[in-house]
């Protein structure tokens, strides 16, 4: 079966087709980087606009380079949550018209959910069961994965996201957008040994995990030398570096120190889930999981314990609607059911242990 | 909208994250519906954590992490009464609170706290108290609450009278 998946929960607009689950058959992401780089930030009112423009086009180029009609399509995935609320109801709009018009069935979609699926939709697939880690701007998640469409929640962050220490870091220091990928270059040229910023292990056995305190960290370091204040042109309340010619380090020593010891918490939180859970097989998907310093300590690592590692290209791992596709078509055949057209975008999962990603909030 | 006078004003100097908490969790246990606290501070200066001291005092149950609502602009938990927790980070000056559909929170049933409440100052609601949070050291935090309105005022005099023996000072000369 072929299904159409349709993603807009943050800043990319994205339509894919996908058949029975594992084979791409088109994939198409128009990303909104250069609208909110002017802000540092994802803007969420900017974000729904360009999404309402864009996503009718998306969903066409989709369809045309898998040479498919929508009479094609057996069925429409959609991203139902979480994410922004306005960029959700773009997608989830969209997908209620396709499905109502053409008759077929539309399955809402926990993007969480989504971003397992990712692992996969490659050449090799990954196996079950497996660890998987969802790292992003808006999550730092851990689950345990029995089988499509089950994945248990067993680790989450307390405070920030990694993705978002990145994006205030990078803010901070005052390196531009998107801070992630701003620094994963500019630590490569930097001593990931420079400053030992603290680790947050947390409790013994805890899968959980904070990124807060390294964040913190860093600014307590940056203010140790240098002012930090408001800068011209920036919002009321915004902080960043004003010079950084008193640093007693390059930038590029102190970003790189800060990666190192937000890797060091992802890797050794997933490696030890995977020995709690005893799986063989670990995935990880979401933006966070495109860093290259992460990419590499992680194969290292899982390796040496002697299991699998399924890192999805970088591609794969931001977000996309193949991801959306995959796990709607899962759903589907798992359930056999049919969802009314009157389900509404949920913003946010309560990302509770034990609970399944698809789970309604009670 | 805003009244431009606080009614009323107290500084506190905590030592860690802990103290911080601990007098978050205090004012948290006095808030009602309606009442909206605004956050302002720079980077780690200790929103999140102030948020997570409100959370406890409002009874939201420990299974629930109060994490940096930066992405998702608003949280919302279930506690003794609604917890909002909001973040005004990513939202760009001038926004309209309507047009975010906020207003239904700030004026709803719930206990709200506003991280980044600086970005948007003059639509906030004339009746609140805020929290300036400012680094006094690494750990060590300088808090300034100002209560602007009545309600706020109640509550910060409720606060004071429970967490005792520090400098309180009248409102701006």
């Amino acid at each position: 079966m072929k299904v159409l998946g349709i993603e807009s929960s943050c800043d990319e607009t994205a339509a894919a087709v996908v058949e029975d689950g594992c084979r791409i058959l088109s994939s198409v992401v128009s990303s909104q980087i250069a609208i909110h780089r002017p802000y540092g930030g994802v803007v969420p009112e900017l974000a729904s606009r360009q999404h309402i423009k864009v996503i009718i086009p998306v969903i066409t180029e989709a369809l045309q380079r898998a040479a498919l009609n929508l009479s094609d399509i057996g069925a429409v995935a959609v991203t139902q949550g979480p994410g922004l609320v306005g960029s959700l109801l773009v997608g989830i709009g969209v997908a209620k018209a396709i499905a109502y018009s053409t008759g077929k069935p539309l399955v809402p979609v926990n993007h969480l959910e989504g971003h397992i699926q990712a692992a996969f939709l490659e050449e090799a697939p990954a196996s079950f069961p497996c660890i998987g880690l969802v790292v992003s701007g808006g999550h730092t998640n851990l689950y345990y994965v029995e089988d499509h469409g089950r994945s248990t929640l067993v680790g989450r962050t307390r405070d920030d996201a990694a993705g978002e220490a990145f994006d205030k870091v990078a803010k901070l220091l005052n390196l531009g957008y998107p801070g992630g990928m701003v620094i994963d270059t500019l630590a490569r040229k930097g001593n990931p040994k420079a400053i030992s910023f603290p680790r947050a292990y947390l409790e013994k056995d805890s899968l959980d995990f904070s990124f807060s305190g390294i964040k913190t960290a860093v600014v307590n370091f940056v203010r140790r030398y240098v002012d930090v204040g408001e800068a011209d042109g920036q919002q009321p309340g915004e902080q960043s570096l004003k010079s950084a010619k008193l640093l007693p380090v390059q930038v590029a020593d102190i970003v790189a120190s800060f990666q190192e010891a937000v890797v060091d918490v992802l890797v050794q939180k997933t490696c030890a889930a995977a020995q709690q859970f005893r799986v063989r097989q670990v995935v990880v998907a979401g933006g966070v999981a495109a860093n290259s310093r992460l990419r590499r300590r992680l194969e290292e690592e899982v390796g040496r314990l002697g299991l699998h590692l399924q890192l999805p290209k970088p591609e794969l791992c931001t977000d996309n609607a193949a991801m959306i596709a995959a796990a709607g078509f899962h759903k589907l055949k798992m359930t056999g059911g049919r969802w009314d057209l009157d389900f509404d975008a949920i913003s946010r999962w309560p990302d509770l242990p034990g609970y399944l990603p698809d789970d309604r909030p009670k | 909208m805003t009244d431009d006078q606080p009614l009323l004003s107290w500084e506190r100097l905590t030592r860690n994250p802990a103290e911080t908490k601990l007098l978050a969790e205090g004012l948290g246990r006095l808030l009602q519906p309606g009442d909206v606290i605004a956050l302002m501070g720079e980077l780690g200066s200790g929103k999140t954590l102030f948020s997570q001291g409100l959370a406890r005092g409002l009874q939201v149950p420990e299974a629930y992490y109060i994490t940096s609502p930066t992405f998702a602009i608003i949280n919302e938990y279930p506690g003794r009464i609604p917890f909002y927790h909001l973040d005004l980070y990513r939202i760009s000056a001038g926004v309209d609170l309507l047009e975010l559909g906020l207003d239904e929170v700030l004026y709803g049933q719930g206990a709200v706290a506003i991280e980044w409440a600086e970005r948007l100052k003059e639509q906030l609601p004339g009746e609140r108290l805020e929290v300036h949070l400012a680094f006094s050291g690494e750990a060590a935090r300088h808090l300034d609450f100002l209560a602007f309105g009545v309600k706020p005022e109640l509550r910060l005099q409720a606060l004071i009278e429970n967490m005792g023996n520090t400098r309180v000072r009248p409102s701006f000369e």
